[in-house]
């Protein structure tokens, strides 16, 4: 209790300096935790729309499907429809069949990515009801097409658009549907080229009645995907099927996040290499202009383990009091921008959308950015405590006392 | 009763280069209850003669032995715990811990040598009370003026009951009413609780208060002297 009183008294005895270094501290945590929880965010953001839009937590495909993503690599949905899945680990099932074709509409034409879908299931998933701008969701007989290719083919709502592809087994699939609505996708990739269909439309389409070319399941927690995938693997294999992650389905979506993440930690640590050197600044004036007092110390008799014991709780309290200052003032913010993500708009949007990304920027409230930076700062005040603790303990009373 | 015993010290400085003597072959005996003061010019060696005496500085040659102990064969650990049970410090410039009130100087070595709440704060009483600083017991050093800090600092010497004290020109930095007010304390303390006091100084206002004065010119003593 003696040594805790004398340092919370001792931070305190040069007031401007406590609060230099402490706001010093405080900056640093606020600008990492601000900037951790943006990558953070956009990261969850990425993956949560690849994952639902594109593979799913876990995708089941035939075999040489994900090699080869042709029509004729599909299956028979009636496999998995015996599938007993936990409804407690699997949140949505859904079945897809997805192809290319040429998407025609006087004389415009442009490559299309088709999805057959249940409707009920897929706005499960992918809420795609909510991403409609025109018309009206899947009825029976009409298609969904997303804005940016409905722009460049100059089709709305009602408009006739034809279809020409390949079909299962090599026959020709061509058809005219009404389209019945506009859909805008977050994700650029999409919303240039994304055609959606009700499952039984499309088969007729390509000719591929019964077949399907994914099962997607989005779990409940994704931290049971790989458990989950063990315990399909027999039952897949036994089908002649396979159950893939979406890691190892999107592996350059992994890659692209861990190089982002990788450069916004060299920024980061940059940023702690400066206010490391600010703190070490403190501690040595800490030391410097009280070496005399410890020569006194010492003399009365007062142990340098125990000097050392009180300066390092010094060291902890300002820092402790530094990564406070930080988080309490990052929080709110993030909180904020958690809630209220940043929408571009015009030509920044549209620089975003060139690009492949998504026109927002989304935060994150993970704890672990909170206390990750609280943790790395007093990590840094400890080592660079080592400095004031060598000092203390290589002290010589007479030349401290003549200071 | 000998309470120090310092037998042919030397103290050198730059012993490779060009050697400085700064004490050269002093013995001295100091008794219990004696209220010495170690006389001398600027330079003369007061200082490192006191500090060797005290722990605080290692003799080139000679030895120190205090209550029987032969302080320069303690380890710096032994040698810290040694001055905080036996040897009290007063200090030029008071040297108090400046985020401490007085009262809690003048507890802090109480406090590391462990001694109960009780019996710590009926010390401190009775000490402020002899050092006439009751009053400001609740005060920190920055609200006391310089004869104030310098009793506080006497009595924290005294706080631990050590066998005697070390006060290295205690009244250099206070004015006269100051200094006679300081001496008459610390003459009291000596002659009713026989308290041993070791001071330098060039203060003739307490070499006139000493009973015994030794004098030291260029780390030699000149002459010894008791009244």
């Amino acid at each position: 209790m003696l040594y805790l009183k004398l340092a919370w008294r001792n931070i305190w005895r040069n007031r401007k300096r406590t609060w230099i270094t402490a706001s010093s501290i405080g900056f640093a945590v606020f600008f990492a935790v601000f900037m951790q929880s943006m990558q953070l965010g956009s990261y969850q953001r990425m993956i949560d729309n690849s994952v639902r839009f594109y593979t799913g937590h876990l995708a089941i495909h035939q075999a040489a499907y994900w090699e080869e993503k042709l029509l004729d690599n599909g299956f028979e949905q009636s496999k998995v429809e015996s599938l007993i899945l936990d409804s407690e680990t699997i949140d949505v099932a859904v079945p897809r069949l997805t192809s290319f074709a040429l998407a025609s509409y006087k004389d415009k034409t442009k490559g299309a990515l088709i999805n057959g879908v249940d409707p009920i299931l897929e706005a499960r998933l992918t809420y795609l009801d909510n991403k409609l701008t025109a018309g009206s969701y899947m009825s029976g007989n009409g298609v969904l097409v997303a804005k940016g290719l409905a722009e460049y083919l100059k089709i709305s709502v009602g408009d006739t658009l034809i279809f020409v592809s390949q079909g299962y087994h090599g026959v020709n699939a061509a058809g005219k549907y009404p389209v019945e609505g506009i859909l805008k996708f977050p994700v650029p990739e999409l919303n240039q080229s994304a055609v959606y269909l009700p499952l039984p439309l499309a088969q007729e389409f390509f000719g591929a009645e019964g077949i399907i070319t994914s099962y997607s399941l989005l779990m409940n927690e994704p931290d049971e995907i790989t458990e989950v995938q063990s315990s399909l693997a027999g039952f897949a294999k036994e089908n002649d099927l396979e159950v893939m992650n979406w890691e190892e389905m999107m592996p350059e979506l992994l890659q692209g996040i861990e190089m982002d993440y990788y450069g916004g930690l060299i920024m980061i640590y940059i940023l702690y290499a400066v206010i490391g050197f600010g703190i070490l600044g403190t501690f040595l004036m800490m030391t410097k202009e009280r070496t005399y007092e410890f020569g006194i110390l010492v003399s009365i008799g007062m142990k340098k383990l125990k000097i050392q014991f009180m300066v390092a709780l010094e060291i902890l309290m300002l820092t402790f009091f530094g990564v406070l200052l930080g988080l309490v003032a990052s929080f709110p913010l993030t909180f904020y921008f958690f809630n209220n993500p940043i929408e571009f708009t015009g030509d920044a949007a549209k620089a975003y959308e060139n690009f492949g990304y998504e026109a927002i920027i989304p935060f994150s409230l993970d704890p672990v950015i909170f206390y990750s930076q609280g943790v790395v700062i007093l990590i840094i005040s400890l080592f660079l405590g080592i400095y004031p603790m060598l000092a203390i303990q290589h002290l010589k009373i007479i030349k401290a006392l003549k200071e | 009763m000998n309470v120090i015993e310092a037998t042919q010290l030397v103290k050198t400085y730059n012993p490779d280069t060009i050697p400085v003597h700064a004490v050269n072959n002093v013995s001295l005996d100091i008794k219990k209850g004696e209220f010495t003061a170690i006389v001398g010019p600027s330079g003369s060696g007061k200082t490192t003669l006191l500090n060797m005496i005290g722990g605080l500085d290692t003799p080139t040659e000679g030895k120190v032995i205090v209550d029987g102990v032969e302080i320069d064969n303690l380890n710096q650990s032994e040698l810290t715990d040694f001055r905080m049970h036996n040897i009290g410090f007063v200090f030029q410039s008071y040297n108090l811990i400046p985020v401490m009130t007085a009262r809690e100087n003048i507890e802090f070595i109480m406090l590391l040598q462990k001694i109960d709440k009780n019996a710590r704060e009926s010390r401190s009483e009775e000490l402020m009370e002899k050092m006439g600083i009751s009053e400001t017991s609740k005060r920190r050093p920055s609200e006391l003026s310089g004869g104030q800090q310098q009793r506080v600092a006497v009595a924290r010497a005294l706080a631990s009951k050590p066998k005697f004290i070390l006060a290295d020109e205690p009244t250099a930095n206070l004015d006269s009413q100051s200094t006679n007010s300081l001496l008459d304390i610390m003459a009291k303390m000596n002659e009713e609780e026989n308290v041993t006091f070791v001071f330098s100084t060039h203060d003739q206002r307490v070499i006139d208060k000493a009973k015994r004065v030794i004098t030291i010119v260029d780390g030699k003593v000149e002459s010894d002297e008791t009244k």
